[in-house]
């Protein structure tokens, strides 16, 4: 495990160096700006592998990863609940980690792996916990589904690599998969319709936990 | 077709498809990312541009004038739309706050302007740069403050209702309780933030968008955009959560229609998630007295129910006290409701609205009531069950098992293990049981479908129903089928599209049964255009494995539609069977807690409901309604709350980390039961809703746990830490 304070100097130092890069490149982007009579330029070539997928794009330094996949890609399979990173119906997974795709810029991630919805599986050709959810009714609007099944993927995934959570018990012994546990880790996928019970039936059933 | 009369036997009661537990016919879409919402329209030869919205930085007031120099400069704008540009517009019928349009401002994050430009980036960023003077005005935004000032609404909204001598019979009563309890603004909080993309083709416009009721979204976006409603297509196929804050023509849409015209091109509006707390509706707070007198055996006497709320001028009550008109017996009773001009985001329905927070109070009442009688909280509830309503003795209800829900969910839950009050503990665990009944009126509306069937014999069912997560593509395809004698997989469903037969939408828990009854009407009109084409006796056909059969004769549906097909369409409308008799849906919430002895922290650990909602159309959809529901009110019991700047009017916490609404790790594994019961009142599906029953009542549930784990009465939602812990014995 990473020393937390570790973690937070280098969070530090990140915002500093980032701070200081902005203002240098600002300078120099007005500076051209009056030479050459141009804006600024701010459209990055990203390269990423999407579902399998070599993608290049030309994107705005802002875009985030979540809209490069919706307005870029139309991969809108990811959705945008709240874009900043309080919902999770934006999870996908970034080189087998899940992440809120709305709290990265697009930008970061040349060279990337990204897994989206679309590519689990599809009509036809479920993914198991695509199925899963189907069975157990694990979704109502379906707007968080696409995050909670990435999510519920990456979960049990993440179990199995010995990532402990909030309410692991034991950090000597290796992380059980376990309603608890299933339950705590699923909490930054917000479901407003309430799906919650028949969620945790879902990922139970591929998971192999027993009730 | 009206209907008129209880219902006979008819094809639906063979049950092959209804009732059946069918898995979600729209679940491989939604669980592949590939079910289209309204944002997610994509053509690619359509240049599509991006608008985003700017919000008023004031509450009351007007604007003096706008500055968008800066933001038309932007880079990638092609437009900058403002209130003032627009003029004030006609207001749409089912809004109560102008959407956009005019220099007044009437709450927080009024829409005043919206910028167009080639990304969302850019648009977001031109967005910042626009700059409104304000001439601001002083409001008015604590309903508690305001309470005084409450004026009685006009007699459309029945203010007051009495019968027999409340006061007299309260006076005398052996047991009384006088008590008061409030409940705060609460938010929908869907996940999926309204939307729309705006394409205008000469003066008509498509609209793609995220609407719970299409026709009326249609009609009032036609009044505020000044154009004629035959000139506007909608679509909202999929739906991401409306809860009722979609029930009615908001700002995104308006929005994308102008700056879709100003730009001359299709542009897509998302409100950002801080607009969707103030810029939309919400429930709003009500204040509620609650007096109760009894015998000593008992029986409610006397009853009474009182409720302070507030809204914008012009506004409505949120309808507290209505399920206590029809609830308990007790031949002396009154009703108030009071209404306050608070200048905060407009009030309007959410989930359940009236009987939601009414509920919260009036069952935590009915626990104190029971408690002061000397009863177990079932046994009072069923001393005082009533199956006539108390105001109307000679009008009957429809059907009401409200005793059989609590008598079954007594016995499923272990109620009679239930502690008492403070007594069970488990380590540093309090643990309580509480009940809770829940009700809601069965509402239908209006409801019309197409129904085609082609030469391969697939049944094709068309209307302007929307899906908002409840099943109605499931439920509509399981009508179909068992109506036309088809599997399941010989339907096809097209909903929320304009172009469709008008039907009565979601809301109001009235959506399955008034939609299913429609298609219903639109089945029968094409069997009887089978059988007329076939030279049948419609009245003895019977469409069964996709056959149609008269004595016999026997003909495949696909042969009898011929190659041009053949057509159905109906609309189901309601006869007077609401008014001889009161149609309500009952249910019984169990719910167990702990409660950390050292820090307040409640936990729910169980969860049971009990439903008496008519015939269930599909047990798997149903259930989901309503643990649905159940989880919405562990919200509303434990952490809801939209907290008002009461100096700058608004909603603080406008955003799903400020607003706490339940996650996985609130909820424990939930159980549903319905009570196995067909209402032939009701309709010829003889089914009633569920959707909003599931949520009545649950939140007093966990508060009447909560009591019994520990002794602490709140009557003040939402049950946080601080208003517990003073109550809480010492930890040593």
């Amino acid at each position: 495990m990473q020393d937390p304070i570790q973690l937070e100097l280098s969070r530090r130092d990140l915002l500093i160096s980032s701070a200081a890069t902005v203002a240098v490149t600002g300078v120099a982007g007005s500076a051209a700006a009056q030479s050459a009579g141009k804006q600024m330029a701010y459209v990055t070539k990203v390269n990423f592998t999407v579902n399998g997928e070599r993608r290049e794009l030309d994107v705005d330094n802002r875009t985030t990863l979540l809209d490069a996949l919706r307005e870029h890609l139309h991969l809108t399979g990811t959705k945008k609940g709240c874009d900043h990173g309080q919902c999770g119906a934006c999870t996908v997974m970034v080189d087998g980690r899940r992440i809120n795709s709305c709290l990265t810029l697009a930008v970061m991630h040349d060279g990337d792996e990204v897994t989206t919805i679309e590519g689990l599986g599809q009509p036809g050709n479920l993914h198991p916990m695509q199925a899963a959810f189907v069975k157990h009714d694990g979704f109502q609007c379906g707007y968080c589904t696409p995050g909670q099944i990435c999510s519920s993927v990456a979960v049990l995934e993440e179990i199995k690599a010995n990532i402990p959570s909030h309410v692991t018990g034991d950090l000597n012994s290796p992380a059980q998969l376990t309603a608890a546990e299933v339950r705590e880790r699923m909490s930054g996928n917000i479901c407003r319709c309430g799906a919650y019970s028949n969620i945790l039936d879902a990922i139970s059933e591929v998971g192999g936990i027993t009730a | 077709m009206k209907f008129e009369t209880p219902a006979t036997t008819n094809p639906i009661d063979r049950l092959k498809v209804i009732g059946q537990p069918i898995h979600r016919i729209d679940g491989e879409l939604k669980t592949t990312g590939r079910a289209m919402y309204a944002y997610e329209w994509h053509d690619p030869n359509t240049p599509y541009a991006y608008g985003y919205p700017v919000g008023a930085a004031i509450a009351k007031g007007r604007i003096n004038a706008m500055d968008v120099t800066a933001a038309k400069s932007a880079p990638g704008v092609l437009a900058v739309v403002t209130t003032l540009d627009v003029g004030k517009r006609k207001k749409g019928k089912f809004n109560t706050a102008n959407l956009f349009g005019g220099d007044e401002v009437q709450h927080y994050h009024q829409a005043i302007a919206v910028v167009v430009a080639e990304t969302f980036e850019e648009a977001r960023a031109a967005a910042a740069l626009v700059k409104a003077d304000y001439a601001e005005e002083r409001g008015t935004f604590d309903l508690s403050a305001e309470r005084r000032a409450a004026k009685k609404p006009d007699e459309s909204q029945e203010p007051d209702t009495a019968v027999g001598d409340f006061e007299a019979a309260f006076r005398s009563a052996s047991v009384t309780l006088d008590q008061s309890y409030t409940t705060p603004d609460q938010s929908h909080a869907m996940m999926e933030p309204h939307a729309s993309i705006a394409a205008w083709n000469g003066d008509e416009v498509t609209v793609w968008t995220s609407s719970q009721m299409i026709d009326w979204w249609r009609s009032d976006l036609a009044t505020t955009l000044g154009v004629d409603k035959g000139k506007i297509h909608l679509m909202s196929p999929f739906i991401g959560g409306g809860f009722g804050g979609k029930l009615f023509l908001r700002a995104d849409a308006v929005l994308a229609a102008f700056g879709a015209k100003a730009a001359n091109r299709p542009v897509k509006v998302a409100l950002p998630r801080p607009f969707v707390i103030n810029n939309t509706t919400h429930r709003p707070a009500t204040i509620q007295r609650i007096r109760i007198g009894a015998e000593r055996n008992g029986k409610i006497t006397a009853i009474a129910h009182e409720s302070w709320s507030g809204d914008l001028p012009g506004g409505g009550l949120e309808t507290a006290v209505n399920q206590t008109r029809l609830l308990y017996a007790g031949a002396n009773r009154m009703t108030a409701m009071r209404l306050v001009t608070l200048d905060l985001p407009e009030g309007n329905a959410m989930r359940a609205p009236g009987e939601a927070p009414g509920l919260m109070a009036l069952e935590i009442a009915i626990d104190e009531m029971a408690e002061r009688v000397g009863m177990d909280p079932i046994e009072f509830r069923i001393v005082n069950d009533t199956q006539v309503d108390p105001e109307k003795p000679e009008r009957p209800f429809s059907h009401r098992d409200l005793i059989g829900c609590l008598k079954l969910g007594a016995d499923r839950f272990g109620w009679s293990n239930r502690p008492k009050v403070g007594s069970r503990r488990e380590g540093d665990w309090l643990i309580g049981m509480g009940v809770a009944a829940a009700f809601r009126n069965n509402l239908v509306l209006p409801s019309g479908a197409r129904v085609k069937l082609d030469r391969q014999g697939v049944v094709t069912v068309e209307t302007d129903m929307t899906d908002i997560g409840t099943g109605s593509y499931t439920i509509i395809a399981q009508t179909a089928a068992e109506m036309m004698g088809v599997g399941i997989d010989k339907v096809a469903v097209q909903l929320g599209d304009s172009r469709f037969p008008v039907s009565a939408g979601s809301g109001g828990q009235f959506g399955a049964n008034s939609s299913t009854s429609g298609v219903y009407a639109a089945c029968i009109k094409l069997r009887d255009a089978i059988a007329q084409k076939l030279g049948f006796n419609s009245g003895d056909a019977v469409f069964e494995n996709g056959i149609v059969r008269s004595g016999n004769r026997s003909v495949p549906l696909a042969e009898a539609a011929g190659p041009g097909g053949l057509v159905g369409e109906d609309t189901m409308e309601w006869g007077d069977l609401a008014k001889t008799h009161q149609q309500s849906t009952f249910g019984a919430h169990f719910v167990e807690v702990g409660v950390d002895v050292a820090t307040g922290e409640t936990r729910i650990r169980r969860m049971l409901t009990v439903c008496a909602a008519g015939r269930i159309l599909n047990p798997i959809t149903a259930r989901s309604q309503v643990i649905g529901a159940m989880t919405m009110g562990a919200g509303g019991a434990l952490s809801e709350e939209l907290a008002v700047d009461t100096r700058r009017g608004f909603f603080v916490n406008h955003d799903l980390a400020g607003y706490e609404v339940p996650v996985h790790a609130d909820i424990p594994h939930q159980e549903v039961v319905f009570m196995a019961e067909t209402d032939p009142m009701s309709s010829p599906m003889k089914a009633k809703g569920v959707g909003e029953l599931g949520l009545c009542g649950v939140a007093a549930a966990i508060t009447n746990a909560i009591y019994n784990a520990t002794g602490v009465r709140v009557r003040h939602y939402p049950i946080t830490l601080d208003k517990l812990i003073g109550g809480l014995p010492d930890v040593a």
